[in-house]
């Protein structure tokens, strides 16, 4: 059976399954205050201290809107390029949790602030357009701490109230590599935005994921399981990696697969269920009376949409238009932002062809060496802009570029400045050259007889030789140029 | 000059500001007056040294320009007040001491009021007797065998039994204004969104309202108007234009129109009930307001929507009370059983039996049924009020279908306590305002109330007929101080 690019198959004897996965990603909103109190939302600190009486759930304590939050979530869905709605309505979501302290979550169920958008994966295969389902705020929990004493749960109520906006996929994802693209993409874009800072390690991103299977060519879905709260990528390949294979492997066996909500227990490498479909929470959704339903004026929506900035596929574009990149380029330079904000800086005053190789090339290699963010990078972009600048004019060579670039590395000095200290200029003097040419051609007769008598191949071994007495400083083509002549 | 705790508050502000009496004079002989009347069980909370210091404050630096100078207040337990115990009149909050104040009380301290204590209430405002309060039921100063009504119980027995000048109350679904006729009190509902939730312990919260109690309209208006704030820590609160309600009170209410529903002739009314109505409309027309028949179709599942919508809000409101933060905790074995064993010894049979009507009206697979059928009614039941207040004015109404009934009575059958609310459940769901004032007896000698309801945002024109029909019924209580030996 033919396989089409990009396709996620899991074959058996006789029949071939295809992968059906959507993603439901949790993205902590960037906001200085939590959805509906004015309690500090900063990762890390002491717990149990930003907390309001709000947060808490105190006897007579309301929910007020935090307006910010709003305007984060249209900027969001704006982004999504999704429709954003004038009115929507805050749920009441209720269970009984110890870091849940009003007993439910206020959520959106209904009425989203966010209705169908989408995003663009450019995957080697071509473009895949993934559908956006909704986008809804909600209230994030506390945290439940377990290990601190074998008899007591304690509760840090620091996350409580947090806005999180809940970014619902349809089931259009197909393959674990368009799973990691999707993620990236979608991060991408919400730290263009600066919605949401993305940082899966500390869980401002998060995500449940929805896998079912089918045979390969039928139409409808089959049943899905919902894997919760996978908090990397690779985690989450490895969760529907296992998952895929044991609906499959249900389904061969003529048994059935249940709906369920399953854990993914990254030490076994296996998901597990936690709770079937029967067993399922009946939240009781209903409106939440201490709030009015959200009510968005078509010219709040415009005046934010005015501020959006350029977003990746846009950026994208207009390097491909502009600086003539090639799409594969273009893409690993908008793929973060701070990264297009680091190119754009390099080639205000160089040569894009050369900043795009050494950007993609040496200084993506060193970054990923100390395992550094570009905004950490230890060679700022006005320093590799001279460096380019350098090479381009001549005053050095690639090669000397190279080990110019390591002495930058290890503190950001001016090039220029480096250049001048450790004399590492190339040399581009006829005169000089030719004395360095005559010099090597005199050491080595036999080397010169057998050139002559054909073997061709020792040109090389002359240019080595100049460059070597030179202290690789020579410049490569003169020396060719006139070495030609000379031999 | 009157004996200072029968007088009423306009007469108790004149008399401190003519400095004839000091804030500490009145604040002890309401003091005074309720060491003697323990066994109405009105206080949960006494609060009365600090309250007579407070007062010694005040006199010491008074500030006359304020709307309540030196005057002191005992105040429903459902508002939270800092450092002073908030029970809710529930086990599970036995403990609770609030670290902050109430919008509704913050706004009576700022005008000079003073804090006398905590009075007891249904628990979480849920009944109609003050029978389900943690701390026992209030014993009406009417008489001893009756309830003084609910949930505001306890407000309302301790404005009649000249234990408070005035004092507030929260008015869910009739919280307010029954207990008010019950004891021969003014009581005013008024418009959702006109006083602050915040800091209120929540029992249904579209329909909750804090409002005055008074012992008549004038110093019902004046509370009102301190009370009455936009806040913008309460998202529900509307910012109109209010009123200072007293100073614009007038008994002038000529060709005013005042509707009477038919719907509220209801089946098995006693006669006295309804010779009451007939007595207001009389009043009415002697006041040269116009009195119009009018029809409010779907007034008759106003009480089966409410008894939705408000244990549904409820069973929501009160999750949070686990014993995990604060409050009453009793040990279990696991997680689900401390969550057990609190909430059942915590919350006393009505309130768990309004969480479990609340929970099920919830559930999917009832929801539509239920939860949903009741929004769509309570629509229809405002609706009908709007198309009302195109014809009229005001609506004028009995305040309950009979006059208080005895303790135990009704305890132990929840529909016929339900019934008590029939005539102002239908205002809490339309959100509208609602006073009740004192009109009659009843051959018992006990009292008996009016109801009446105005449009949304126009408490001034319903303060205004309420004062004007005052005069006109010029009502006396009939209170002979039987807990006084």
């Amino acid at each position: 059976m033919n396989k089409t690019p990009g396709e996620y198959l899991i074959t058996r004897e006789k029949n071939i399954y295809e992968v059906v996965i959507g993603l439901e990603v949790h993205a902590q909103v960037l906001s200085n205050s939590k959805l509906f109190s004015s309690s500090p939302t900063k990762f890390g600190a002491e717990p149990n201290t930003q907390v309001s009486l709000v947060d808490a759930a105190f006897p007579g304590m309301l929910p007020v809107i935090n307006e910010y939050c709003i305007k984060q979530a249209v900027k969001t869905g704006i982004g999504l390029k999704a429709k954003i709605n004038n009115r929507s309505v805050f749920d009441r979501k209720n269970y009984f949790y110890p870091d849940l302290p009003q007993g439910y979550q206020i959520s959106q169920y209904k009425n989203p602030i966010v209705g169908e958008g989408t995003v663009i994966l450019d995957m080697s295969y071509g473009q895949r357009k993934i559908g956006i389902e909704r986008l809804h705020l909600e209230q994030d929990a506390g945290k439940s701490i377990h290990d601190l004493d074998p008899q007591s749960t304690f509760i840090d109520l620091n996350r409580s109230g947090i806005a999180l906006m809940e970014i619902v996929s349809k089931p259009d994802l197909r393959s674990l590599d368009e799973v990691n693209a999707y993620i990236k993409k979608l991060r991408s874009i919400l730290r263009y935005l600066g919605t949401c800072d993305g940082n899966m390690q500390e869980g401002s991103l998060r995500a449940d994921v929805n896998v079912s299977v089918k045979k390969k060519g039928t139409k409808n879905l089959g049943t899905r399981c919902e894997i919760k709260n996978v908090n990397s990528i690779k985690f989450m390949q490895m969760a529907i990696d296992f998952e895929a294979n044991r609906q499959v492997d249900l389904i061969e066996e003529d048994k059935e697969i249940n709906q369920e909500t399953r854990l993914f227990d990254t030490r076994k490498n296996e998901t597990r269920s936690m709770r079937s479909k029967e067993d399922a929470h009946d939240y009781r959704y209903f409106p939440d009376p201490d709030l009015l339903p959200l009510e968005l004026k078509n010219d709040f929506i415009e005046k934010i949409k005015s501020e959006i900035p350029e977003l990746p596929d846009e950026k994208k574009k207009r390097f491909i238009d502009k600086f003539n990149l090639s799409p594969y380029e273009a893409n690993i330079l908008v793929s973060d932002k701070e990264t297009s904000e680091y190119f754009e800086k390099v080639i205000e005053n160089s040569d894009v062809k050369l900043a795009t190789n050494w950007i993609t090339g040496e200084l993506f290699a060193l970054l990923n060496e100390r395992d550094l963010g570009i905004t950490q990078s230890p060679i700022s972009s006005e320093n590799l802009s001279k460096l380019i600048n350098l090479i381009k004019n001549g005053t050095i060579s690639g090669k000397i570029a190279k080990t110019l670039f390591e002495l930058m590395a290890n503190g950001d000095k001016d090039p220029q400045k480096i250049v001048e200290e450790k004399n590492l200029k190339q040399e581009s003097d006829p005169k000089v050259l030719e004395s360095l040419i005559t010099k090597v051609i005199s050491e080595n007769p036999d080397k010169l007889k057998e050139y002559k008598s054909g073997k061709e191949k020792l040109f090389g071994f002359f240019v080595g030789q100049v460059m070597k007495i030179s202290g690789g400083k020579a410049n490569p083509k003169l020396v060719n140029d006139i070495l030609k002549k000379k031999l | 000059m009157n004996d200072i705790i029968s007088q009423n508050l306009t007469e108790l502000i004149k008399n401190i500001k003519d400095k004839k009496i000091s804030s500490e004079e009145v604040t002890k002989s309401f003091v005074e007056k309720a060491e003697k009347a323990k066994i109405l069980n009105c206080y949960i909370t006494e609060d009365f040294d600090s309250a007579i210091n407070k007062a010694k404050k005040f006199d010491s630096k008074p500030n006359f320009n304020c709307k309540l100078p030196g005057i002191p207040i005992a105040v429903k337990d459902l508002f939270c007040t800092e450092g002073v115990k908030t029970t809710a009149g529930s086990k599970i909050l036995n403990n609770f001491v609030p670290t902050y104040e109430s919008t509704v009380t913050q706004n009576l301290w700022n005008e000079g009021g003073i804090l006398l204590g905590k009075l007891n209430c249904d628990e979480f405002a849920m009944g109609s007797s003050n029978e389900t309060s943690f701390f026992g039921n209030v014993k009406s100063p009417i008489d001893k065998n009756l309830v003084p009504g609910g949930s505001s119980g306890g407000s309302a027995a301790a404005l009649a039994s000249n234990l408070s000048p005035i004092t507030i109350g929260t008015d869910t679904g009739g919280s307010i204004r029954q207990p008010a006729s019950f004891t021969g009190t003014v009581g005013l509902k008024p418009t959702y969104g006109s006083c602050s939730r915040y800091g209120i312990v929540a029992f249904a919260s579209s329909l909750d309202q804090a409002g005055p109690m008074a012992k008549n309209v004038k110093d019902c208006a004046l509370l009102h108007e301190v009370i009455s704030s936009y806040d913008l820590k309460d998202s529900t609160s509307i910012d109109f234009k209010r009123n200072n309600y007293s100073e614009l009170l007038t008994n002038n209410i000529k060709g005013k129109k005042i509707g009477i529903p038919k719907e509220y002739r209801v089946d098995d009314m006693p006669k006295e009930i309804e010779d009451l109505w007939i007595k207001g409309i009389e009043y009415i027309k002697e006041c040269e307001a116009e009195v119009i028949d009018i029809s409010l179709p779907h007034t008759s599942y106003a009480l089966p929507a409410y008894y939705i919508v408000a244990p549904a809000e409820a069973s929501s409101n009160l999750a949070r009370y686990d014993g995990v933060k604060y409050g009453f905790r009793a040990d279990g074995e696991n997680l689900i059983d401390m969550y057990e064993r609190t909430r059942s010894e915590g919350f006393g049979n009505e309130v768990k039996r309004r969480i479990m009507i609340g929970t099920y009206v919830l559930s999917s697979g009832y929801y539509e049924a239920y939860y949903l059928k009741a929004q769509k009614v309570r629509k229809l039941i405002k609706n009908d009020f709007d198309e009302a207040y195109k014809k009229v004015d005001a609506i004028l109404t009995p305040s309950t279908p009979s006059s208080a009934f005895k303790i135990g009575e009704k305890a132990n059958d929840p529909v016929s306590m339900y019934l008590n609310d029939i005539f102002t459940v239908p205002i809490n769901l339309a959100g509208l305002p609602g006073i009740s004032i004192p009109a009659g007896l009843d051959k018992k000698g006990y009292p008996l109330g009016l109801q009446i309801v105005g449009k949304a945002f126009d408490e001034q024109n319903l303060l205004n007929i309420a004062y004007a029909m005052e005069e006109k019924i010029n009502f006396k209580n009939n209170i002979k101080e039987w807990w006084i030996k």
